[in-house]
C-alpha cells in the first residue's frame, strides 16, 4: 500500500515539475506580459498543487502532511496578489499588449465584430 | 474582542501543528511568536471580521473545492494554447461588475479569477473590475457569473441579512 502511494506521489510530482516545465515553455512562447502572466499561473496553480500532493502522498500521515497543506494554502493566497500587482503595474504603466483588442469591452454594451485591426493601426 | 481571540487560538494552534515542541523554552518563544503576531496586526489595524472568517469556514470550503475543478479545467486550457499555434490566442480586457459587498467577498472573488490560469485581474474599483482574458470567448461577463455568485455565497451571504 504505502509502496503504491510512494509510486502514485512520485508520478505526481513529475507531472507537476511538467506542468511547471510547460508554464515555463508558455513565458517564452507567449507574446507579451499580459499573456505571459496566465502562462506563469500555471506553475503557481496547477504545478505547485500537483508537485505539493504528490510530496504528501508519499510523505503519508505526518506533521509534514500538514505542513505541505500550509504551503499550499499560502501558495494560493499569496500568488494571485503577486500576479495582481504584476498585471495592474503593467496595465498603470500604459503597457501595450503585442496582440489582442485592448479597449476595455464593457460588461453591458455589445461587442464590437472584430477590434483588433483598428486597435492595432492606432497603436503603432 | 471576540476576532483578538480568535486569532490567540488560531496562531497557537497553528504554532503546535507546524512545531510539535512542549519544552518550556519553546513555550515561552510560542507566546513571544504569537504575542508579536497579534501585536503587529493590532497595529495594522486588521483585526475585524473580514480577516478572520471563520465563521464561514464550511461555505469557504465548499467554495474551494469548486473553485479547484475550475483552475483544472483551465489548466488545461491554458496548456493547449502554450503548445498550440503561435498566434492561437485573442486576449480581452473586460470590465466587470460583481455582486460582493464586502471587502472579503472582493477579493475572494478577485483572486479567484487570478488564480484560475487564462484570466488576471488588474484592477478593482468599487464594484468594477478589470479583468484581462487569455480567449476572448472566457471573457465574457456571463462566464464569470457563476463565479462571482458562488464567491458571494461563499463570503457576504450572512452580512448581507443584517
Amino acid at each position: 500500500m504505502t509502496e503504491a502511494l510512494h509510486w502514485i506521489g512520485g508520478g505526481l510530482v513529475v507531472i507537476g515539475s511538467l506542468l511547471t516545465l510547460f508554464g515555463a515553455v508558455g513565458v517564452l512562447r507567449f507574446p507579451d506580459v499580459y499573456t505571459r502572466i496566465h502562462a506563469a499561473s500555471l506553475t503557481d496553480t496547477g504545478g505547485a498543487t500537483l508537485a505539493l500532493l504528490g510530496l504528501g502522498l508519499i510523505s503519508g500521515l505526518t506533521p509534514e502532511t500538514l505542513k505541505l497543506a500550509f504551503i499550499w494554502a499560502f501558495v494560493m493566497l499569496t500568488t494571485p496578489a503577486a500576479a495582481n500587482a504584476l498585471a495592474n503595474a503593467a496595465y498603470g504603466s500604459g503597457h501595450k499588449p503585442r496582440i489582442g483588442a485592448f479597449q476595455i469591452i464593457p460588461s453591458d454594451a455589445p461587442r464590437e465584430t472584430d477590434p483588433e485591426d483598428a486597435d492595432r493601426s492606432s497603436s503603432q | 474582542m471576540t476576532y483578538l481571540l480568535g486569532l490567540v487560538m488560531a496562531l497557537t494552534v497553528a504554532w503546535f501543528a507546524l512545531s510539535g515542541q512542549t519544552a518550556p523554552q519553546f513555550l515561552v518563544l510560542a507566546a513571544v511568536s504569537v504575542l508579536l503576531s497579534v501585536w503587529i496586526a493590532a497595529r495594522f489595524k486588521i483585526i475585524d471580521r473580514d480577516s478572520s472568517p471563520y465563521h464561514r469556514a464550511p461555505q469557504l470550503t465548499l467554495y474551494t473545492g469548486w473553485l479547484l475543478v475550475e483552475i483544472v479545467k483551465s489548466n488545461v486550457a491554458v496548456i493547449a494554447r502554450v503548445w498550440g499555434p503561435r498566434h492561437d490566442i485573442d486576449p480581452a480586457m473586460v470590465s466587470l461588475r460583481t455582486n460582493a459587498t464586502t471587502d472579503l467577498g472582493k477579493a475572494l472573488f478577485a483572486n479567484s479569477i487570478t488564480l484560475t490560469p487564462g484570466t488576471v485581474t488588474v484592477d478593482v474599483e468599487g464594484d468594477r473590475l478589470k479583468v484581462h482574458a487569455l480567449m476572448r470567448e472566457k471573457a465574457s461577463p456571463a462566464s464569470f457569473e457563476a463565479m462571482d455568485r458562488r464567491a458571494a455565497g461563499a463570503a457576504d451571504a450572512r452580512k448581507r441579512e443584517r
